[in-house]
């Protein structure tokens, strides 16, 4: 006799305990299903534990080249990615156990091993069956991704993925970063900080090719600044692979050049876990990209009760996008109408030096779509709590309808982006104008100052440049 | 709320009329039933009654003006109120727009002193900055007349800025947002009610007033309709069906339609959903789903009466209706058309418990587009249902009993059932609803074209 509960959840990462939670506040009898450590990749290989070593990078930076400036003596900097390591693992370990504790407190059962979808909305584990009363939702997350047919299969030893950069005892002397996404940008700031020489190669024409063209160039400024190469626009077209070391071949521009290194990371992509999970069996179809095909408005599979959340259904491939997603399930499938997610209102944020965050429309897209839009700027240089801190790298970018004042998009570079990004998602989730963000007294002096003020730039009223 | 004097239709064939002379002035008192103005028509010179009390606040159009029917004249309301909104959103036509045009108040000098407290953001923001001169870029488009003046629209800023540009009326508008709040999305669906403003939106079809009369939505809805629904101004003949029909039968001019369904089918497949699933398959389920299906074919049943202009709806939302201890309720199966006959099943059993015990909620139990009322399980054979306005239509549904018929060349006993649809005859001809009963009864015969 199957176990029965009301939801089963396959995948217990951001998505799926989000999902669990939300359920079992519905009332909802709630399992959630998990091969290995609760909270997934991101809170055990992914946005925690580099949020904490790019938090270690920070001080590394500040210490080493901002101290004296700011009146503090330190003498000679050392570092130490060990330490640096174990302290992002037991930032990490903390934010399991948190994720356990919740799943005590909200009273979801969590199982441990590896769920198998079967029919009619049954999952098997090991010899045990479950049975869902209402709905299944698979939230079996993604892997990070090699490129085998160069030879840039991951090897754990030279060409690692994040999955090994996270525990390495000591940093490389020298390193080769494939991918300048966001993973890419932010383990390069890391390294750099740490002391390794680090080359950073991006296929497509700019690094973190998704953002504002005016972002990637800012931060590609301030990478070379800093002594990190970057190459974008090139392709590795081979790669040797050593005991001891990697030796890449990589076009630029009609010519090939060698770079060799003692590691290469790979963070040119990932792959979703959909394998083994006996889709096929319980009806449910992948897209022609291999995500699993959902109904966008409800993010049921082609099985029914069955429903898929997080970077299985699709991009953008985000923690917070999953979570919110397991909201939005939870509450269909308790009888709820929730308000639809607006996939073009998620934050996108890079933890790197200086942060990288935006929402809705890059420029390049307001253009292709033959908005008529103005852009509002305003940089951090004129931003008095930027120059107390002294960083005054970056801008804050708004891109305004210019018919109705929608703020089509904002872009902003520098100290605690990913922050202050948020009064913009507040905003547009409300469907404020860029009026209504300057109508808002911003405290002086902050940050959040330049945000306002690039509102009003967009008005062609902005007030401190 | 101010409400709008337009120009009546005075004569059966009156297209438009000369307003000959005022008869009474800007600020005078009125009340129902008091002339306004004399009309000259095509025959003769009438009489233009009031059809609410109040202060006349505003000609829109002056003496000697010649105005198509149902274009605005002038506005009746509580002194102090703020004329902008009724006036911003009334079509302007051929002849009368130049003087609707020019009279037209603008926010920032003609707003009487006691306007509302809350105006919307736009406004406010203007108001705040007299002095400031608007930018060399074109500042920020608040430039429109207020698109409201009810403060009690919830709407989102932009929302506002959108309506205020395209001259929609938010209070006409359904909000999707949180708690019903107007967002930009509303408006799409918004600029294609708003009669006469064809610079609307681009993508919409605007209704125009040149429209040629008894102008019906196409013959089948699909599913890419621009909203959830489409308002067509009336014409003549409606205004005249709808006037002489209610004038000798009662507010709703109700004709019933009676058609006798073969159910053998139906309680076939019934009885094999049954054998083959845990999901309860009603009767009742089963012919909402075929109404609403039914109703895809005939939007023209699928409408709401509207007083001024009939709402044909491109969704569909089926209310059921539903015996409580106190009376009857109706809750809503939204978008029945779209759902499987599990989902109707399943949501009709919960929303009938959660009617018996009170506990719906008002949106479970407005905004439906059809009836369905079943008293078969009560031995009834057949009934006449009463409309739910401003529905159109709402359809009876008797028993089903064994009845000798002539079946295959032989007298055979057969599962039968009595459908007995209730039409408003302004919104639904004789032919138009007996053509809806015909499909109908053509899928409850033929179970299988529910799933086509």
């Amino acid at each position: 006799m199957a176990t029965q509960f009301d939801v089963i959840i396959v995948g217990g990462g951001p998505a799926g305990y989000v999902c669990a939670i939300r359920a079992a506040q519905l009332g909802l009898a709630t399992a959630v299903i998990e091969r290995d450590k609760l909270g997934g990749v991101c809170v055990n290989i992914g946005c925690i534990p580099t949020k904490a070593l790019l938090h270690s990078a920070y001080v590394a930076g500040l210490v080493a080249h901002d101290a004296k400036e700011l009146g503090i003596e330190v003498g000679s900097v050392k570092t130490d990615y060990g330490v640096a390591m174990r302290r992002s693992r037991k930032v990490s370990e903390q934010n399991s156990k948190g994720v356990e504790f919740l799943m005590k407190k909200h009273k979801v059962t969590v199982v441990k091993g590896t769920g198998v979808l079967g029919r009619n909305r049954t999952v098997r584990v090991g010899k045990d069956e479950y049975q869902a009363r209402k709905a299944v939702v698979i939230a079996t997350g993604s892997r990070v991704k090699g490129i085998p047919p160069i030879g840039l299969e991951i090897n754990k030893t030279t060409v690692i993925s994040s999955d090994e950069a996270l525990f390495l005892e000591t940093q490389p002397k020298t390193l080769v970063v494939v991918g300048a996404g966001a993973v890419g940008c932010e383990f390069a700031d890391i390294f750099h900080a740490f002391g390794s020489k680090v080359t950073l190669i991006e296929a497509l024409p700019r690094i973190l090719p998704l953002e504002d063209a005016e972002s990637s160039d800012t931060l590609a400024k301030s990478y070379q600044k800093r002594g990190i190469t970057v190459i974008a626009g090139a392709t590795v077209k081979k790669a040797t692979v050593a005991k001891d070391k990697v030796t890449l071949a990589v076009e630029t521009g009609g010519k090939i050049e060698s770079i060799e290194a003692e590691k290469v990371l790979m963070a040119a992509g990932r792959a979703v876990n959909t394998e083994n999970l006996g889709l096929q069996e319980a009806g449910v179809q992948l897209t022609d990209r291999g995500f699993i095909k959902v109904n966008l408005a409800t993010l049921e599979t082609t099985a029914p009760g069955v429903y898929a959340i997080g970077d299985v259904a699709g991009p953008p491939m985000l923690a917070h996008k999953g979570s919110r997603e397991g909201v939005v399930v939870a509450e269909l499938i308790a009888g709820h109408h929730p308000q639809p997610i607006k996939y073009d209102n998620v934050p996108s944020v890079t933890y790197c030096h200086p942060e990288v965050a935006s929402i809705g429309m890059t420029e390049e897209q307001a253009k292709e779509r033959k908005l008529e839009y103005q852009v509002g700027r305003f940089p951090f240089s004129a931003n008095g709590r930027a120059r107390t801190a002294g960083e005054t790298e970056g801008f804050v970018k708004i891109i305004r309808d210019k018919k109705y004042g929608e703020i089509l998009g904002a872009h902003i570079v520098g100290g605690h982006a990913s922050e202050i990004i948020h009064e913009l998602a507040v905003a547009r989730q409300n469907e404020y104008t860029v009026e209504e963000v300057d109508l808002a007294i911003h405290a002086h002096p902050t940050l959040s100052e330049a945000i306002a003020e690039a509102a009003l730039d967009s008005m062609g009223r902005v007030v401190h440049i | 709320m101010p409400t709008k004097v337009v120009m009546e239709a005075l004569s059966p064939t009156m297209e438009e009329g000369r307003l000959v002379e005022w008869k009474k002035q800007e600020g005078d008192t009125v009340a129902v039933g008091d002339v306004l103005a004399e009309v000259e028509t095509d025959k003769a010179v009438m009489e233009l009654v009031a059809r609410a009390a109040g202060t006349l606040l505003k000609h829109v159009v002056e003496a000697g003006a010649t105005v198509p029917v149902s274009e605005l004249l002038a506005v009746i309301g509580e002194a102090g109120d703020d004329v902008s909104g009724a006036a911003g959103r009334e079509p302007s036509g051929r002849l009368g727009s130049k003087e609707a045009q020019a009279t037209q108040p603008s926010p920032s000098q003609n707003r009487p002193a006691s306007m509302p407290p809350a105006p919307p953001a736009s406004a406010a923001t203007e108001e705040r900055r007299p002095s400031e001169k608007p930018s060399p870029r074109e500042d920020n488009g608040a430039k429109a007349a207020p698109a409201s003046a009810s403060p009690r629209v919830k709407a989102s800023p932009l929302a506002r800025r959108i309506a205020a540009e395209r001259g929609v009326d938010l209070v006409g508008v359904t909000g999707s947002g949180p708690e019903g709040r107007v967002v930009a999305r509303d408006l799409e669906t918004a600029a294609a009610a708003a009669p006469g403003r064809s610079a609307a939106s681009p993508s919409v079809t605007v209704p125009q007033p040149g429209r040629p009369e008894g102008t019906r939505p196409a013959a089948s809805l699909s599913g890419s309709a621009a909203g959830p629904y489409t308002d067509i101004p009336l014409s003549q003949i409606r205004k005249t069906i709808a006037r002489r029909l209610a004038q000798s039968i009662g507010p709703v001019p109700t004709f019933y339609l009676t058609s006798e369904v073969d159910m053998e089918r139906v309680s076939e497949a019934r009885e094999a959903m049954l054998a083959g699933q845990e999901a309860k398959v009603s009767f009742n389920d089963i012919i909402i789903k075929a109404v609403a299906m039914a109703l895809r074919q005939h939007p023209a049943c699928n409408a709401w009466w509207q007083d001024d202009h009939i709402r044909y709806w491109n969704e569909v939302h089926v209310s059921m209706a539903v015996a409580v201890e106190e009376g009857l309720i109706t809750p809503v199966i939204r978008h029945a058309d779209q759902k499987t006959l599990r989902e109707i099943a399943g949501e009709s059993r919960d929303l009938a418990a959660r009617a018996r015990e009170r506990r719906l909620k008002p949106e479970e139990y407005t905004g439906g587009t059809f009836s369905v009322s079943n008293l078969g399980m009560l031995d009834i054979d057949e009934f006449t249902a009463i409309i739910n306005p401003p529905e159109a239509g709402i359809l009876a549904v008797g028993r089903i009993a064994e009845t000798p018929v002539a079946h295959g060349g032989a007298v055979a006993l057969r599962r039968r059932m009595r459908l007995t649809m209730s039409c408003d005859h302004r919104v639904i001809d004789g032919a138009t609803g007996a053509q809806f009963l015909k499909t109908l009864k053509g899928m409850l015969e033929n179970p299988l074209a529910l799933v086509w």
